[in-house]
């Protein structure tokens, strides 16, 4: 099978725009006759189901949370990428395009990204006139500040919780239509399966979290906006809830997943402090603009920070990458991070730690003026450390955090089963080997409000439409595969917890395919993982009952999806041979020890599709064409 | 350390619950306090007991999934203000505490199993109003309409309310006036809020009364409780509001 991208022709400026006409309109009063499913209800679920509502689609949108205001989006600290160029030092929508391409090391569309850079303005403009309250200078105009990977001040900001408050946004344009009664929300609601009807995709199944009710609901196009699935991993930068169930499902019902093992570990992090732990927490990439990061210059230092002088001090950042210096992009700067400490120049309890001081900054802006920009990451350090980052630095380590992995979609964000879209972190599209900071925002955001609702549109005026109801045989049949599911974790009343399952599985994870890989760790890991599976299905213990509240049961269906899953993640690591962005494999460096990426043998996105239980995954490519970007070394020196 | 904790149990909204008294054993500081919960669940767990039902999401202070009472305080705010209890660490308990563990309680928000309530109220006092009524496309510039800073900051002093209800569940009148404040004066404050004030905070008010929230008598005992330590001063706001759109 062939994967067509179905990227429309002509110069890349132009592509979007050519693109948006040859789209088909449905007629207005046509629109309040097709129904669409969106699942999740994070920025990208968010926005598109207010906006398809706003057009006039009936809408039914699905989370897990008790409100869609609770969606993992609500993290996000950092901020917003737009190409506004307001701070006038250089900024273009070629320039937002070509780093985004760079970061993800020649790894993505360029025809996605570049409509993505295009959209970016947009996106601003929107939130803004929501109300979003965006950091200001005192003209009244907005403000903007650096991230990691860009020499320009592009980012967008509202305080250290930006994600907060563009989901706010999204999530009162939904709660305006849901008054409306143009879409009917159902929290505490998760999918648990996809309907395939003739080969289009034509619904899903639900538990009812309250109830337990198993249901069905049938549509003309099914949305996923589910999120990463960052939480195989066990310990991330996720919120606890994140999962893969309704794009594993999906996949299992034959849609493509598209490089699994690409998932970002970001810098920032609070180092782990013991097992006890159930989740690590980010300290925004921004800190990075004031933050000076340093280890000691001699192993196993027992100096407090305070005593250690300048001269025995490493700024490896800054030495290694005078350019980009502390603003050096994430993978960079984790895999240095872990350098110098398997060095055994790391600090705090462990040894895996880094310092992110901000002695100069306080210097430079008084405490007062640090307060103002970083103040709440502060306040947040100090409470989970309970050390003063005022008094002492920070200390910081790489965590599990993103996954730019996700279903394939086509430059229409839909899938390949006919009626399946994708979008925001649950697709694969824009971001390559790597995200650059501050850019899962605005790809979130520009799906739902600004690409989706124009491709959804054409493909329903289009295909036109037949009716089915939830009675079909295909539903009755997912329903029941649903409800025996969750009967058999309940049956099985072994001896061990859900979460120890999903521990050993996330440990394994981490240690074999985390930052840095070879092909003997992999190996081992895939040989690990249907050991542990099989002893899942045999030995775990769920408690209570399928007809009400029982979040050991959901999570229970959650950590048996990552089991599967984590297998497909390894065997696509071990296929991909070569180190590009965050995936870094040990055979595949250059003499000083940096990533090198293998142009010739894997410019191509890798699509598995399943083949049955028990079968290997097979691998489909989808090559990447340059024609507006030179491919290049990616150096930030 | 070991702690006795006092858990209401109570299996669904239609029976009555109970106090139930678990020992949590070998805790240690760096713990959060739901890491806390997690490691009883699964001893519990391991004696064939029921875990204990508790939401949380996030676990770093901004989802407003987390949500109970400790030791007759939202949050546990007496032990750390200004933090919601995902973010609370065990550093601040010693050997031998006796903590209680009890879910909101409100007329507006009902028991969905132990520590669990409905508290989809809210999301119904925003779908009355509290938004700006703008379709997607067709904004102007961002930049088109200054923003004075001191206007944008106080807009997100209230903003960053993270809809947990703790202010509800601290009231004695069970009130939701701090969170109707919070939004309201959100977009009462900033330029793009102006064109739909009166309604907005009409509407707000108006549905939040027919949830059954009941009035706020100047306690101020949700500032005092609120994990992101919204003023009340924004209650005198939405009065203001309420007054200029009811006149
Ligand atoms: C701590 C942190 C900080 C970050 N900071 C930034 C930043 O500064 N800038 C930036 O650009 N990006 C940042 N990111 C990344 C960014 O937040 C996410 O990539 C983005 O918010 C994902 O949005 P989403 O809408 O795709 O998914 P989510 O927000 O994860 O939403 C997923 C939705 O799907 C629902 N769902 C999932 N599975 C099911 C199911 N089976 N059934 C029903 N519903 C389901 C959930 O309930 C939820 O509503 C950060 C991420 C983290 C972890
Ligand atoms: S779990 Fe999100 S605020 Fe506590």
């Amino acid at each position: 099978m062939s994967l067509n991208a179905n990227i429309p022709s002509g110069p890349l400026a132009e592509k979007w725009d050519k693109h948006k006409f040859d789209l088909k309109l449905v007629n207005p009063a046509n629109k309040r006759r097709f129904s669409m499913i969106v699942v999740g209800s994070g920025l990208a679920g968010a926005s598109a189901a207010a906006t398809l509502a706003e057009l006039g689609y009936g809408v039914k949108c699905f989370c897990f949370q008790d409100s869609p205001r609770r969606a993992h989006s609500i993290a996000a600290q950092g901020g917003i990428n737009a190409a506004k160029n307001y701070p006038n030092d250089g900024d273009s929508i070629q320039r937002l395009f070509y780093d985004t391409i760079k970061g993800g090391d020649f790894r993505s569309r360029e025809a996605n990204v570049y409509r993505l850079a295009q959209i970016s303005n947009q996106i601003i403009d929107q939130c803004a006139a929501q109300g979003v309250p965006f950091a200001r200078e005192y003209g009244g105009l907005l403000e903007n500040r650096s991230f990691g990977g860009a020499l320009v001040s592009r980012t967008f900001y509202a305080r250290g919780q930006t994600g907060q408050q563009l989901l706010l946004g999204a999530y009162q344009a939904l709660e305006r239509q849901i008054g409306l009664k143009t879409v009917q929300m159902f929290p505490r609601t998760e999918m648990l399966d996809l309907v395939m009807v003739d080969g289009q995709t034509r619904g899903i199944v639900t538990r009812n979290l309250l109830t337990g009710r198993v249901e069905s609901h049938a549509a003309d196009a099914v949305v996923l906006a589910t999120g990463g699935y960052g939480n195989a991993f066990y310990l991330s930068t996720n919120a606890i809830g994140c999962n893969a169930t309704a794009i594993f499902r999906a996949y299992k019902k034959g849609a493509f997943f598209a490089n699994p093992c690409y998932t970002q570990i970001h810098p920032t992090c609070i180092p782990v402090s013991g097992d006890h732990q159930s989740k690590l927490t980010l300290m925004s990439e921004s800190l990075r603009n004031d933050g000076r990061v340093w280890v000691p210059k001699r192993k196993g230092d027992p100096r407090s920070p305070d005593q250690i002088p300048e001269a025995d001090r490493d700024y490896y950042l800054e030495r290694k990458y005078p350019t980009y210096g502390n603003l050096a992009p994430r993978d960079i700067a984790s895999r240095a991070a872990k350098q110098v400490c398997d060095e055994g120049r790391g600090v705090g309890p462990g040894g895996r730690g880094v310092y992110l001081d901000f002695t100069e900054a306080i210097e430079r802006l008084g405490k007062s003026g640090v307060c103002e920009r970083y103040g709440n990451l502060f306040d947040m350090y100090q409470r989970i450390t309970g050390e003063d980052p005022y008094q002492f630095p920070m200390r910081i380590y790489p965590a599990m955090h993103y996954t730019m992995g996700g279903l394939w979609v086509d430059y229409n964000l839909m899938s390949n089963l006919p009626g399946l879209y994708v979008i925001g972190e649950a697709n694969f599209s824009d971001h390559g080997a790597n995200r650059l900071g501050a850019s899962a925002l605005m790809q979130g955001l520009a799906d739902g409000y600004f690409i989706l609702p124009y491709t959804l549109s054409d493909a329903l005026a289009r295909a036109g439409q037949t009716k089915i109801t939830t009675d079909h045989p295909e539903f009755k049949k997912a329903e029941k595969d649903v409800q025996n599911r969750l009967q058999k974790f309940l049956s099985i009343k072994g001896k061990r917890t859900v979460k120890s399952f999903h521990r050993e599985l996330g440990t394994l994870l981490w240690e074999n395919c985390g930052m840095s890989r070879n092909a003997a760790g992999l190996r081992k890991a895939l040989a690990r993982i249907p050991e542990i599976r099989a002893e899942f299905w045999r030995n775990v213990n769920v408690l209570g009952e399928k007809e009400e509240l029982n979040q050991t049961l959901e999570k229970a269906g959650r950590v048996a999806d990552f089991l599967e899953f984590g297998e497909l993640l390894v065997q696509d690591a071990l296929h991909r041979s070569e180190s590009c962005g965050g995936h870094f494999r040990e055979e595949s460096q250059t003499d000083e020890g940096e990533a090198k990426r293998d142009d010739a043998n894997f410019s191509y996105v890798a699509a598995w599709e399943h083949a049955g239980d028990g079968k290997p995954a097979v691998l489909h490519k989808e090559p990447l064409t340059f024609d507006a970007v030179q491919l290049a070394a990616r150096s930030y020196k | 350390m070991n702690l006795i904790l006092k858990v209401w149990r109570q299996k669904n909204g239609q029976v009555k619950g109970r106090f139930e008294t678990f020992e949590a054993k070998e805790v240690s500081p760096e713990m959060s306090f739901l890491e806390m919960i997690d490691l009883l669940n699964e001893t519990l767990t391991q004696q064939g007991i029921e875990p204990i039902a508790f939401d949380s999401d996030c676990r770093e202070g901004i989802c407003g999934m987390c949500s109970f009472v400790l030791n007759g305080v939202p949050h546990g705010a007496q032990y750390q203000p200004g933090s919601a209890v995902c973010q609370l660490p065990m550093r601040h308990f010693k050997d031998g505490d006796v903590l209680t563990l009890e879910p909101w309680r409100a007329k507006a928000f009902p028991v969905v199993k132990d520590l669990v309530c409905d508290r989809s109220a809210f999301d119904r006092v925003i779908a009355a109003g509290g938004f700006v009524s703008v379709n997607t496309g067709g904004c102007p510039d961002a930049n088109a309409i200054p923003v004075r800073k001191q206007d944008a900051e106080r807009a997100m002093d209230a903003a960053q309310c993270i809809g947990c209800g703790a202010c509800v569940a601290a009231c004695k009148n069970a009130s939701a006036m701090l969170f109707v404040a919070a939004k309201v004066s959100h977009l009462a404050t900033l330029p793009q809020g102006q064109i739909e004030a009166r309604e907005r905070v009409l509407n707000m008010v108006g549905q939040m009364d027919a949830e059954g929230f009941g009035n706020c008598t100047n306690m101020y005992e949700c500032q005092a409780v609120c994990p992101k330590e919204i003023s009340v001063d924004f209650i005198a706001q939405m009065n203001r509001e309420y007054l200029k759109a009811a006149r």
